[in-house]
């Protein structure tokens, strides 16, 4: 992460089927290459026909939601494989949040080491926000305060979302996390020093009892 | 003064603490890290950008699985799709003098496959990779954590991981396990009961006398799905059938190291009287072989049950996944699994594709032979237990009934080679996951132990082993 997070109004898109799976948020053929254009490839299944082809249905396809930058997900988002490609998907297609009952373990960590909020929100809250995005004639326009931990609608309505305060304070930061973790460099080496002697079978370095 | 009691999981979790931060999280040193090529190339680039180098890469190893083909004999360019993160992964290893068992090393194999077959995973280590079912390791006693890419980097850079501390959950196993019935069956029909969100932010431990009767492999396949029931990690106190494992593996202590090695994991046990976040018990006496009906694991029944009516289901939530998974699988409320047509038999997976799941299958296949106009495939989980296998004449056994018998992979499970379900088809599996799409687009799969994947590709249907073995 480099971009330190920056409070914005977006457009939200709901899709709160509860257990959205990483499968789901990016399948397998974008996964076939380093560098596909995942953006694109955001939840292709249920966005494209097996032409390529936008299926109309699709939330995100709709007019007024393809330039969206909050989803309102389900229970257990993001379950299944650990794919991080399914939190670069997200990101590259121009989502900066995600907010869900709950998150599953890999993406919720994931997400916070891509600058992608990860907000938890009571499920009486979602549909209340679902009903004000969606509804014919609604407005999809929310305002984030990652500090206050607030999602404000357009009409004034405001609702809570939760976060720890250090992975807020992280994400307005923009922390680099291997560089923070390296400035523990030297208590790192001392552990693994002291791990070779009284642990050596883990610390010590592999070999083989074939020698090679 | 007496210390508190402890659990396996905090007793490992607390000899890997670096240190602790003020935000809450743990920094644990990682003992072990396995790579593989599709969610590691990124990770490489990162380093390369900002000029890091792999702190330790004499406790990695890299691996060919995700995108390999399985065609017997292949070689890194038979799936012309797989060349780049194939090359991508052989090259950076070796920049950076990982060790590296690519698809030309007889120890080629999945991730979670080999760590435990070479000696990699160690009970009372801290193994991670960048894939979900890291978790198998659990079953040797070691925490198994599935990581994303950044958190690859993470590991290649510092050899750490920054973690917040999970709640605890123990799941107690209890009773004999009735005949043809399996470890899978026995973590199936836990997901069933206790949800696929049951463990988010727990370690499991699973135990119980069940367990503890469990042979090593059929531990590894508890402990493999411990993501399909939400939590990032599942272990296994290990004890003298471990250690038995463990001793001679190529990479694992010897000598007077191992004896220092046994002494320690020998105290790798839960203390009496320790309190887990969330305690949950089965009794494995009334588990039945399991077969999934619908697109997560939690739509699981016994073979001689029939799908549930979606009306069935307390919440509304469910009730409407329950009615979109049928409408996905071409099933009715009410109809029995027992007999449904199936196109493809997939044997494989870092669930089950060890030496034991083969020889499960073997037995079913044995002197029987494929239905007409069913695709029965076995994946061996490495080029070890292949070799293994054809040592016993397994592969034998499969040929003659009309088994496809392949090379090392992840194949079907993933379908990101060219192993991939066809659309509308219906696939019974050993892997683990049923997810829509998972398998190629539009693919349905049922999940299953071996030998009721074997029984399911002799009758051409989903059907009971025990029948099938008794007639």
């Amino acid at each position: 992460m480099s971009e330190g997070f920056v409070n914005f109004s977006g457009i939200t898109a709901a899709m709160p089927a509860a257990n959205i799976n990483t499968d789901a948020i990016i399948p397998i053929p974008w996964m076939r290459t380093a560098h596909a254009d995942l953006g694109k490839g955001l939840f292709a299944v249920q966005r494209y026909d097996d032409a390529g082809k936008e299926r109309p249905e699709f939330i995100l396809n709709q007019q007024q939601f393809r330039s969206a930058s909050i989803l309102l997900g389900g229970e257990n988002f993001g379950c299944g494989s650990s794919r991080e490609a399914a939190v670069w998907a997200l990101v590259q297609f121009g989502i900066k949040c995600v907010f869900a009952p709950s998150f599953a373990d890999i993406f919720y960590e994931n997400a916070f080491r891509n600058g992608l909020v990860a907000g938890i929100i009571d499920r009486s809250d979602l549909e209340a926000c679902i009903a004000l995005s969606g509804e014919e004639g609604g407005d999809p326009v929310f305002a984030v305060d990652l500090l206050n931990g607030t999602l404000t609608h357009a009409n004034g309505r405001q609702t809570r979302f939760r976060i720890a305060a250090s992975r807020r304070d992280a994400l307005i930061r923009g922390d680099d996390e291997i560089g923070l973790t390296l400035r523990y460099a030297d208590d790192i080496a001392a552990f693994h020093a002291e791990g070779l002697a009284n642990y050596p079978w883990l610390h010590a370095p592999l070999t083989s009892k074939v020698s090679t | 003064m007496n210390k508190p009691a402890q659990s396996l999981f905090e007793k490992i979790w607390q000899s890997h603490l670096i240190r602790h931060f003020d935000d809450g999280r743990d920094l644990l040193f990682i003992d072990r890290h396995v790579l593989q090529e599709t969610t590691s190339a990124r990770a490489f680039e990162g380093l390369v950008r900002k000029m890091r180098p792999v702190l330790h890469p004499e406790l990695s190893v890299a691996t060919q699985d995700h995108i390999i083909s399985t065609e017997p004999g292949r070689t890194e360019t038979t799936n012309p799709q797989g060349r780049e993160l194939l090359t991508l992964m052989r090259a950076n290893a070796f920049a950076n003098r990982i060790r590296h068992f690519g698809v030309e090393d007889p120890r080629q194999g999945i991730v979670h496959v080999i760590g435990p077959e070479l000696g990699l995973a160690l009970p009372g280590a801290i193994l991670v990779c960048g894939d979900s079912h890291t978790s198998t390791a659990g079953g040797l006693g070691a925490l198994g954590i599935g990581i994303g890419t950044s958190e690859v980097e993470h590991v290649l850079a510092t050899q750490t991981l920054a973690l917040v501390k999970p709640r605890t959950m123990r799941i107690v196993f209890s009773g004999r396990l009735p005949a043809g019935v399996t470890a899978k069956d026995m973590i199936l029909h836990a997901i069933g009961k206790f949800g696929i969100a049951a463990g988010q932010g727990h370690a499991v431990e699973y135990a119980g006398d069940t367990i503890e009767a469990l042979p090593i492999e059929a531990r590894l396949t508890i402990c493999n799905m411990s993501i399909e029931i939400g939590a990032r990690l599942g272990l296994i106190a290990p004890d003298e059938a471990t250690i038995a494992y463990v001793t001679g593996r190529e990479y694992a202590p010897r000598g007077d190291m191992l004896e220092r090695a046994i002494a320690h994991w020998r105290g790798l046990v839960t203390d009496a009287g320790t309190n887990f976040d969330k305690d949950l018990a089965i009794d494995s006496t009334m588990i039945a072989p399991q077969v999934t009906w619908g697109t997560t694991q939690q739509d699981v029944v016994g073979i001689g049950e029939r799908v549930p009516d979606p009306a069935s289901f307390n919440e509304a939530t469910r009730r409407e996944l329950a009615s979109d998974a049928m409408r996905y699988m071409d099933l009715s409320p009410g109809m029995p699994l027992e007999g449904l047509p199936i196109d493809i038999a997939f044997i494989g997976s870092c669930t089950n594709a060890r030496l034991s799941d083969l020889e499960d299958a073997a037995a079913v296949a044995r002197g029987r032979k494929v239905a007409d106009g069913v695709r029965a495939m076995v994946v061996p989980g490495s080029m070890s237990v292949k070799r293994a296998a054809e040592a016993k004449g397994l592969h034998t056994i499969f040929q003659e009934a009309g088994f496809e018998w392949r090379d090392a992979g992840c194949s079907m499970c993933v379908s990101m080679n060219e192993d991939v379900v066809p659309p509308g088809s219906r696939c019974i599996a050993t892997s683990n996951r049923n997810f829509e799409n998972r398998q190629g687009p539009r693919s349905r799969t049922h999940l299953a132990s071996p030998a009721m994947v074997a029984a399911a590709a002799i009758t051409g249907k989903i059907s009971d082993v025990r029948k099938v073995m008794a007639s």
